[in-house]
């Protein structure tokens, strides 16, 4: 048994210590965020954050895991009550098949809690590791913009406004 | 330019409304009527995919308790379809979107539409569910002229009830009842005035999205069925490989494993958990030797093996008319390789056998096709195979969705009552999916003394672009079985459609043309349909080659289009796209350069036009894109904030493709084998900003747009790099080393 923290709640794992993190997230936890792409650290699809930095989940085994924290898609919101990024790409419409997109928002989420103001390069820099196949940067890049506009308000004690469309 | 109207002076007649932060620009009312004429409802023919599923309750289905159920034999791909289908329902039907619940395709509930594919799936399906939501409504609305007895053109559809003037109403659940709309379609349906949607037309937000950013259940990656198990299959080191023998000792005693299922050279592992499939796939391929067969051609003469390989003729066009005598003659040849789909997720399905019957969950672009291929490749008859299209990774056309479920149902059959769940492994997914086929265009024409094309002559050298499974023998397990089924020998896709000859033949009024496709069917590497076809290497091809005209005539590339074409929607697009880039005034620098490329979509879909605008590091050969304009018209847009985004998309693909790809290969076997082996477009690469005009044409029937932007993209890319080089690349990739070479650094 190894203990993960997996959005902040404790979890007893039955699985070899050499299991890389998102088998265990997708297989044992059901969690569906963190999506398998290439298992070679090459296309950020199953990226989630451990301990605040952007992770390829794939490529990282359980055994390098306990005490620390492990943050995964599910852990910044759900669809009915989507957490600011979240609701970024939804007011964006950043995604077209969708299946890069939860890699995407836990490396940006990464970035906005490290610099809550990133210029456009910052953010393509940042977000270079992951894929999207389907061409959707440029929405990504605006959803990325958008949320940090919102958490901004937020930290001002400016009220929040998400729906802004 | 000199002697054409600039392209703003045409814009002027235009009117511009601005829609939620889009440009979405209107064309007066005029031209409706005209377009109006054009709907496809005259004769008995039934519009769209309702000539082949005719009754309205296979596609509009009203509960007793008012719920609404639209069925598509569509799949969503990531590309909106499900919401566009919404929006047209829920417009014929005057409800609320989310009143609509939408079921796709699935071989036991949905109509058969064949594949999703093709840009089809508005004209197939968006008009089927159009014409029968409203018929469906006239429907209601005459039962409830009955009941209440007022007169049908006193009454109207509103959320769910047909309403009076006076306040009384009749709710769509009790006027239902048995069977009322278990009726064929008629010819002619009752459409709403374009002119008074509420909904087409207009931005909505797409339903599958919020599921997606949340970690919601949305790809058949993520169903979980109750008592699942996880397989992998060991793949052959190569094309041709034959399985000499494995020693499976080893994997069986791993933990979790469950079943080791051998079928001559396939070979496959079934465990407990996912991980544990993958530990025993890989032991597994460490102790099987295989017997490898030469069977790839040398890669440095694949060009030249492609014309050695026998073809078939097929004359396309050819046209002799009255021109004035040629001046000038020039000729080039172009080329594309190999390049695949790579999608994001590797191919993935679930496969449950159950007291003989077989239901397999798929992202494969024709449930029902697949239907037919698994129940040959099992010997079981098709009513005891379900089919469901559930999503994946975003596919662009056949990739190894198919196979996948193919080897869900092999396995799933020698374990049964278990539900079995495959996933590829990358490198699976880059050697064996069906790659878009390497293509040569050689083409010749002739300038009269004023600079007009009066000679054209094109032709193509292209295998198959369709190699879906119709049948076992397109199912990659099937190859490897002990008794295996051979791949039939493919079919060109005829024309007007195409194959190897989509868009093949120019928009653009040349008096003498002869466009010949050779269509090539042996197939030294495994081929199919990729997202676009033909289309990309040709328009490519033609659309560099009008602009080597343009310059040996000495008129402005865009000017040179004008001349040459007469269609008022794709001189619109193209006057659109260049006046919105501000073509007429380009800064040319240092390094800089523009690009201008055109097509209408398989000449009957959308009309799209883009300009570029790139930047090159002559150091590196680096091929940066500053900025993309694009104007696109699809007839009556549903969502235009959908069309966007696919356009976006398409741009930002080809130019991945334009700039980066091609499939590397030995004699032995595919090298391309991961992201390392196979670079695409990454967040530095992509364009800088993309801008999609769509032009709006209310009430014109739709046009398939998913894959508008592939051809124009290259060309306008080619056509930029020489602007901005003065040499000509016609070779793709445009890869940093060809631009380094042609401006000798
Ligand atoms: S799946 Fe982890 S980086 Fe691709
Ligand atoms: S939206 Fe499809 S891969 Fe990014």
């Amino acid at each position: 048994m190894i203990e993960l923290n997996v959005n902040g709640r404790p979890q007893a794992v039955d699985a070899d210590p050499a299991t890389p993190l998102l088998y265990v997230l997708r297989d044992h936890l059901a969690l569906n965020g963190a999506k398998f792409g290439c298992g070679l650290g090459q296309c950020g699809a199953c990226t989630v954050m451990i301990d605040g930095k952007a992770a390829f989940s794939c490529v990282t085994p359980i055994s390098a895991l306990p005490g620390r924290k492990i943050t995964t898609v599910e852990g910044l919101g759900t669809a009915d009550n989507p957490g600011p990024l979240q609701q970024a790409f939804i007011d964006e419409q950043a995604a077209q098949c969708g299946y890069c997109i939860a890699g995407m928002i836990m490396r940006a989420q990464a970035l906005l809690e490290a610099n809550p103001s990133p210029t456009d390069d910052d953010i393509r820099r940042h977000m270079m590791p992951n894929l999207c196949r389907c061409g959707t940067h440029m929405r990504i890049v605006r959803a990325v913009q958008r949320a940090a506009r919102t958490m901004k308000n937020v930290k001002n004690g400016a009220g929040v406004n998400v729906t802004t469309k | 330019m000199n002697s054409t109207p600039s392209p703003g002076l045409l814009l002027s007649r235009r009117e511009f409304l601005t829609t939620a932060g889009a440009l979405v620009v209107g064309f007066s009312l005029g031209a409706v009527s005209d377009l109006f004429a054009q709907r496809p409802q005259e004769g008995a023919k039934l519009p769209g995919s309702l000539a082949s599923t005719p009754m309205l309750d296979a596609w509009i289905r009203i509960g007793a308790d008012g719920t609404i159920t639209v069925c598509t034999g569509k799949g969503e791909l990531g590309q909106g379809i499900k919401t566009a289908l919404i929006q047209i329902a829920s417009e014929e039907l005057g409800v609320q979107p989310a009143a609509i619940k939408p079921v796709t395709a699935d071989t036991r509930t949905t109509p058969d539409e064949g594949y999703t594919a093709g840009s089809n799936s508005m004209k197939d399906s968006g008009t089927a569910i159009q014409n029968a939501a409203a018929q469906v409504r006239e429907i209601l609305i005459g039962r409830a002229a009955d009941k209440l007895t007022v007169s049908a053109d006193k009454l109207v559809a509103r959320d769910g009830f047909v309403v009076t003037d006076d306040g009384r109403r009749a709710a769509f659940g009790e006027l239902v009842g048995d069977n009322l709309t278990h009726v064929r379609a008629q010819p002619q349906s009752k459409l709403k005035d374009p002119r008074t949607y509420a909904l087409v037309g207009k931005p909505l937000a797409r339903v599958d999205i919020p599921a997606k950013v949340s970690g919601g259940a949305a790809y058949v990656q993520d169903l979980r069925l109750p008592g699942m198990l996880h397989a992998r299959v060991i793949r052959p080191p190569s094309y041709g490989a034959r399985l000499r023998d494995v020693k499976v000792a080893d994997a069986e005693t791993l933990p979790g494993v469950i079943k080791i299922v051998r079928d001559g050279n396939f070979l496959a592992v079934v465990a407990e958990h996912e991980f544990q499939a993958v530990v025993a796939m890989r032991a597994l391929a460490t102790n099987a030797s295989w017997e490898m067969r030469n069977r790839l051609p040398d890669p440095s003469d694949i060009y030249g093996t492609l014309r050695r390989l026998p073809a078939d003729a097929i004359v396309d066009l050819d046209l002799n008319g009255q021109a004035a005598a040629p001046a000038r003659r020039l000729e080039a040849s172009y080329r594309r390789p190999y390049q695949m789909h790579g999608a994001i997720g590797p191919a993935c399905a679930i496969a449950l056998m159950k007291d003989g019957t077989l239901t397999v969950w798929t992202h494969s672009q024709g449930v029902y096709p697949l239907r037919k291929s698994i129940a040959e490749l099992l010997h079981l008859p098709e009513d005891r195979i379900q089919c469901v299209h559930a999503e994946g990774a975003g596919c662009y056309g056949h990739n190894g969705a198919d196979d996948a479920a193919a080897d869900a149902a092999l396995i799933a059959r020698a374990l049964p009552d278990r539900p079995v769940r495959v996933q590829w492994m990358r490198e699976q997914e880059h050697a064996w999916e069906p790659y878009g086929p390497a293509m040569i265009a050689d083409v010749k024409a002739a300038l009269d003394a004023d600079g007009n094309v009066v000679e054209w002559t094109y032709d193509v050298w292209s295998n198959a672009h369709s190699t879906r499974p119709g049948g076992a023998g397109n199912l990659l397990p099937a190859w490897h079985l002990e008794t295996p089924f051979t791949q039939p020998v493919p079919k060109p896709i005829p024309l007007p459609e195409g194959g190897g000859d989509r868009n093949a033949i120019p928009l653009y009024k040349f008096p003498n043309a002869r466009v010949v496709h050779h269509f090539i069917p042996s197939m030294p590497v495994r081929v199919s349909a990729l997202r676009a076809l033909g289309a990309y290497a040709n328009i490519f091809a033609i659309e560099s080659f009008i602009d080597e005209l343009a310059a040996a005539a000495s008129v402005d590339p865009v000017e040179f289009r004008l001349r040459h074409l007469d269609d008022p929607r794709a001189r619109d697009v193209i006057v659109m796209a260049a006046s919105r880039f501000g073509w007429a005034n380009y800064p040319a620098g240092k390094g800089r350069g523009r690009g201008f490329a055109f097509a209408r979509y398989k000449n009957l879909g959308a009309y799209l036009a883009l300009a570029v605008d790139i930047e090159i590091d002559r150091e590196s050969g680096r091929v940066k894109v500053l900025r993309a304009v694009a104007a696109v018209d699809s007839g009556q847009p549903v969502n235009p904030d959908g069309i966007r985004n696919q356009i976006e998309g398409g741009i930002v693909q080809s130019a991945s493709w334009t700039l980066y790809e091609a499939v590397s290969f030995d004699t032995n076997a595919i090298t391309s084998t991961d992201w390392g082996s196979y670079p695409i477009a990454r967040f530095a690469d992509v364009p800088g900003n993309v801008d999609v005009h769509v032009i709006e044409r209310p009430g014109a029937p739709f046009l398939g747009t998913g894959e508008a932007a592939q051809g124009p993209t290259a060309a306008a890319l080619a056509n930029a790099i020489a602007n901005a080089t003065g040499a000509r690349l016609r070779e793709l990739p445009l890869s940093r080393t060809r631009v380094k070479a042609t401006i000798g650094v």
